[in-house]
């Protein structure tokens, strides 16, 4: 009896040896390359960096780097400021949008799969530099301007946009919706990877559910609130998630831009790696909260 | 004839039914089609909306500078050329930095996926001590963003050394600045670009595989890696090649590592980036004086170049699409 459980032991230590030998990989990389330059532009935030031709020297001064960052820097206050409240605006635009998208791509029609091709392509095509370039093209703007001088009719969103404002209700609130209509193109790119995970949530979906529904006499509309938006409730935190930070780190970050700046063209170490860290820390603290109230909602099925 | 006669006195059964039902069915019947419609137009103007910059690009890039000045001219070029596509190529070196790109793209995404394979095997199937403690690390790979730690590296490679092995040896520390073998290295240990994500989803995609298939392995006699390769990595095909491919993708428009470690090579991405700079340089070579380019021209230069570095993805995805489009729901994703 002793034996075999010792023997047990033998085989789930061995085990536990290959899944370590298996992850190695990951902890060599992790310790290396993750928390040593972690600490290092922990550290780093708290020193001017002073570089040599052979060594970097660093001097201890404190939180002058975050003072410099925050009340000396002409621009960095306002960028965070913009591009987080950029980021809540877009975010929460790019989860509505996707669902809505993926709860039409849900049903069946032809053309399906070459719809759904097209809503992923930006994924692909709009990754990495190519979308920096793509913002500030002026060529395209250029361009739709002048289709929009050469089309005489009047815009309906313009249209629409005067009459809303006018009734004077909530004016600031239609500002940022507007915004939003105006840059839907933006969304759309956004939402690749968000429309395919609602999707998959949404066939696991088994169709009975609807259909006891439907003979209780439940409207679509009531089988939307009450089965389709508890079911797939965890893919909500897992896309907001997901939309958050690949929001912070795009190429056409301001923030972003502005470390590579301080960082690069002006080699100021330590201010950049205080501001990064600052950055980093409010993304954090912001997920982390944001997270933790969705998860509350959230509705597991098992 | 019979099938008119048939579809005759369909008709009129669905009359007779909605007669029946009230209107009911006429009712739903109108809804029906009233909601394809309206799902066509809406379906119709999105993707429209997102193939339309390509388009765009690509009319563009076969005008002429004096078509992109004419306000008649929107769409189909007048004066039809190919001259951008041949200044763009000559720009960014076309030839050339296809080449590397395509080097490294591959060589990299192979070997992180091979990397990433293992790590999510080993976190999918075994049980050690402060199992949860390493994911939780990999979950903060993926939030870290590369950004904060940047600085650091930037001067860890600058100055690189093992344990100061070669500053004893040699005096002095390697500046790996430069090279590519630093974004290797990176790789290697799992921590280049998105890699955590690549460990999630192949973790979620090994965890949804049961258990027995293993398990009848190791009964027979079958060695941990032996099962590893020969049992669960023919499973696991289809994420692996959608990773791949994710990481090929990613790799060949990266600009930040790019700009980073493998600054010195000319690559597809950052030789995009500065294509702008280099028709000001290369117009000023040629014509021997200082000019301001007008934005239109870059512009139109700009999207050549792009379509062409885009060209050789677009082929891929063509082919690919599946793999693309349905790794994500093959893995699972639940918190």
């Amino acid at each position: 009896m002793k034996k075999k459980k010792n023997k047990l032991a033998g085989l789930q230590k061995r085990k536990a040896i290959a899944g370590y030998l298996f992850i190695s990989p990951f902890l060599i990389g992790f310790l290396v390359f993750m928390v040593k330059p972690f600490f290092q532009s922990a550290y780093m935030s708290f020193n001017t960096v002073e570089l040599g031709s052979a060594n970097f020297s660093q001097t201890w001064v404190g939180i002058n780097n975050y003072k410099q960052a925050f009340l000396v820097d002409p621009e960095f206050n306002r960028l965070l400021v913009e591009e987080i409240s950029r980021m809540i605006i877009y975010s929460l635009a790019i989860i509505v949008f996707s669902f809505f998208v993926s709860l039409i791509l849900n049903q069946t029609f032809k053309g399906r799969a070459l719809v759904r091709a097209v809503f992923f392509l930006p994924v692909i095509l709009s990754s990495g530099v190519i979308l920096g370039l793509e913002t500030d093209n002026q060529l395209m703007a250029t361009l739709a301007q002048q289709i929009e001088v050469t089309t005489t009719g009047v815009s309906i969103t313009d249209g629409l946009e005067t009459i809303l404002t006018t009734a004077g209700v909530g004016t600031r609130a239609l500002e940022t919706l507007f915004e939003i209509i105006d840059n839907i193109y933006d969304v759309a790119i956004a939402s690749g990877i968000q429309i395919i995970i609602f999707l998959s949530g949404l066939q696991t979906i088994s169709s009975s559910m609807y259909e006891a529904a439907d003979i209780e006499g439940c409207t679509k509309w009531e089988s939307l609130w009450k089965i389709t938006f508890p079911m797939i409730s965890s893919l909500f935190l897992v896309n907001w998630i997901y939309t958050v930070i690949d929001f912070c780190m795009r190429s056409d970050n301001e923030v972003i831009k502005k470390i590579q700046t301080v960082m690069i063209d002006q080699l100021n170490y330590g201010t950049a790696s205080a501001m990064s860290w600052v950055y980093f820390l409010i993304i954090l603290a912001f997920v982390g909260i944001t997270s933790g109230l969705i998860s509350r909602g959230v509705y597991y099925y098992e | 004839m019979n099938d008119k006669t048939k579809a005759k006195k369909n008709r009129s059964e669905f009359w007779e039914r909605n007669r029946k039902s009230g209107g009911y069915l006429l009712k739903k019947k109108i809804m029906g089609v009233c909601i394809s419609i309206a799902r066509f137009i809406l379906l119709f103007g999105l993707c429209f909306l997102i193939l339309q910059p390509i388009l765009n690009k690509i009319s563009v890039s076969f005008m002429t500078e004096q078509d992109l000045y004419n306000p008649i001219v929107i769409s189909i070029p007048e004066h039809f050329t190919t001259d951008n596509y041949k200044l763009a190529a000559e720009l960014m070196t076309y030839g050339k930095s296809l080449k590397n790109s395509l080097v490294i793209s591959l060589t990299i995404a192979v070997l992180q996926i091979f990397v990433c394979t293992l790590v999510g095997y080993g976190f999918a199937r075994f049980e050690f001590p402060f199992k949860k403690f390493w994911f939780a690390c990999v979950i903060l790979v993926i939030l870290i963003p590369p950004q904060t730690i940047s600085s650091s590296l930037h001067l860890h490679f600058k100055f690189f050394d093992i344990l100061g092995l070669f500053k004893l040896i040699r005096g002095e520390t390697v500046n790996l600045r430069g090279s590519i073998l630093p974004y290797y290295l990176m790789s290697a240990g799992c921590m280049g670009l998105k890699n955590g994500l690549y460990i999630f989803m192949i973790r979620q995609f090994f965890r949804n595989i049961p258990g027995d298939l293993e398990e009848a392995a190791y009964v027979d006699g079958c060695g941990t890696l032996k099962t590893f390769f020969r049992i669960m990595l023919p499973e696991a095909k289809p994420i692996i090649t959608s990773c791949f491919l994710f990481s090929f993708v990613w790799q060949w428009t990266d600009g930040f590592y790019s700009k980073m470690f493998l600054g010195g090579k000319p690559l597809v991405s950052t030789s995009l980036a500065r294509i702008v700079d280099s028709l000001g340089a290369y117009i000023q070579r040629i014509t021997g004086v200082k000019t301001t380019i007008s934005i239109a021209y870059s512009n139109c230069i700009l999207a050549t170049g792009t379509l062409m570095i885009i060209m050789p993805l677009i082929i891929l995805y063509l082919f690919a699409q599946r793999q693309f489009v349905e790794s994500i729901s093959s893995t699972g994703i639940k918190m």
